[in-house]
């Protein structure tokens, strides 16, 4: 099971924020995150990649986004 | 994967909006509007408060169109592209109180971040202690951030017509404007105040004013551009996108001043502008401590609201407030200097901010 970070509702920067320290814990593997609007979703996008993670999943749902980076 | 397919959200998208509200600010101040004030939010929102009669500072009454537009082009936008989303329900009264204390700041340094820059490319050097005022508040909130500082989340509602509240408000104030007029020879109309004189008297067109706040209104939603987050994000991550945006909407403004002669350098005599360079910049820290820890630029929090986001109207509700609050109690500054009671306010704003930074935390993991 990968590590979540759920997001839903927070403001900015809180969603890159809590991804940013989840990929500081983990260091590398796989990482599920849950926001709930479309610039929460590029900005978290924008700072996975700024830190060497890849995009592998962006799956829209009708009240959320889930995300899966990698490394 | 890129993920990103939305343009101007994408570096060169952000660059451009910079560059189209750059060059679109000088040209509303050639059109009419006040110096070094082609766009700024706090300003605007502060003559709105004057237009509805909410404060009596005669001088800075007049609805505003470029707010209006800002709002209802947001909203049109987020419909066009589906993310128009009614949401809110985080902390809501403490996001109206620094809200409130936002405008108080701003009005102490007369501008918002967008005014800084447009003073800054009209060569008001002493905007220059406001941006650095700016960058030290957005900084507090970036401490706060580290320590694990939030409001909360929000909840989206089940019902769409609870985000129309406040593009429909701006709708009701465009109406406003339309049918009503001054009364010949006094400054009210059947509804609203207009200046006679002073910045409230000067203003573009409406239908001009207007346009330009729509598709800046259209632009914004799409490209997040915030001028506060531009700091932030840099502070906090360092992240240059939002920067870029801000960076081009200053080289814009100061190349369009240049071609329209609207480019004064000095520190004396400059337009709605003061050289108390302490409260400059203890206005503006203030004002970008209230923005960091509200999410949101003030223009950001007006696109915000026309995407439905509740709290973000309530923020914005806050700072029309709170130019009342400061014109009314003798807050807010003007050309002459800061006004009679500036320092306990300004004090006060920072006492309840670090309140509101130190208590509202999340307990880390």
């Amino acid at each position: 099971m990968p590590e979540v970070v759920d997001a839903r509702g927070l403001s900015c920067p809180e969603p890159v924020l809590r991804t940013l320290e989840a990929i500081k814990a983990l260091g590398q593997g796989e990482l599920e995150i849950w926001v709930d609007n479309p610039t929460a979703k590029e900005n978290v996008i924008r700072a996975a990649k700024t830190s060497g993670w890849e995009v592998v999943e962006i799956k829209e749902l009708p009240d959320s986004i889930k995300l899966v980076i990698k490394k | 994967m890129n993920g990103i397919s939305n343009f101007l959200a994408t570096r060169w998208g952000i660059i451009l909006v910079g560059g189209i509200i750059g060059i679109l600010a000088p040209i509303l101040q050639k059109l009419g509007n006040p110096p070094n004030m082609g766009i700024c939010v706090a300003c605007m929102e502060r003559d709105i408060a004057g237009a509805l009669g909410f404060h009596r500072a005669e001088v800075v009454q007049y609805m505003r169109p470029e707010i209006i537009g800002f709002v209802l082009g947001s909203f049109i936008s987020a419909l066009l592209f589906k993310e128009y989303r009614p949401r809110g329900g985080s902390a809501p009264f403490i996001r109206f109180i620094l809200g409130m204390f936002a405008m108080i700041g701003a009005l102490t340094f007369l501008g918002c971040p967008w005014r800084t820059v447009l003073r800054l490319a009209g060569g008001d050097f002493n905007a220059i202690f406001g941006l650095l005022g700016l960058v030290f508040g957005i900084f507090i909130g970036t401490i706060f951030f580290r320590m694990g500082y939030s409001l909360g989340r929000s909840q989206g509602f089940p019902y769409k017509a609870a985000g129309l509240g406040f593009p429909f408000l701006m709708l009701v104030c465009l109406v406003l404007l339309l049918i009503d007029s001054p009364l010949p020879g006094t400054n009210k109309g059947e509804f609203l105040f207009f200046s006679i004189k002073g910045p409230g008297s000067q203003h573009a067109p409406i239908f001009i004013s207007l346009l330009a706040g729509l598709f800046i209104g259209i632009l914004a939603q799409r490209s997040r551009f915030c001028t506060m987050g531009a700091f932030r994000d840099v502070i906090l991550f360092r992240q240059f996108h939002l920067f870029l945006g801000v960076a081009s909407f200053f080289i814009a403004a100061l190349i369009t001043n240049l071609i329209l002669g609207q480019f004064n350098p000095g520190f004396e005599n400059q337009p709605i502008a003061h050289t108390m360079q302490l409260w400059n910049f203890l206005g503006m820290a203030l004002a970008g401590l209230c923005f960091a820890l509200a999410g949101g630029c003030p223009g950001r929090q007006l696109f915000l609201s026309g995407e439905g986001d509740g709290d973000a109207a309530i923020f914005a509700t806050g700072m029309i407030v709170g130019a009342a609050v400061a014109h009314n109690f003798g807050l807010a500054a003007s050309p002459k200097g800061i006004g009679p009671h500036t320092p306990e306010a300004i004090l006060l704003g920072f006492i309840v901010c670090i309140v509101i930074g130190l208590t509202m935390r999340v307990k880390k993991a």
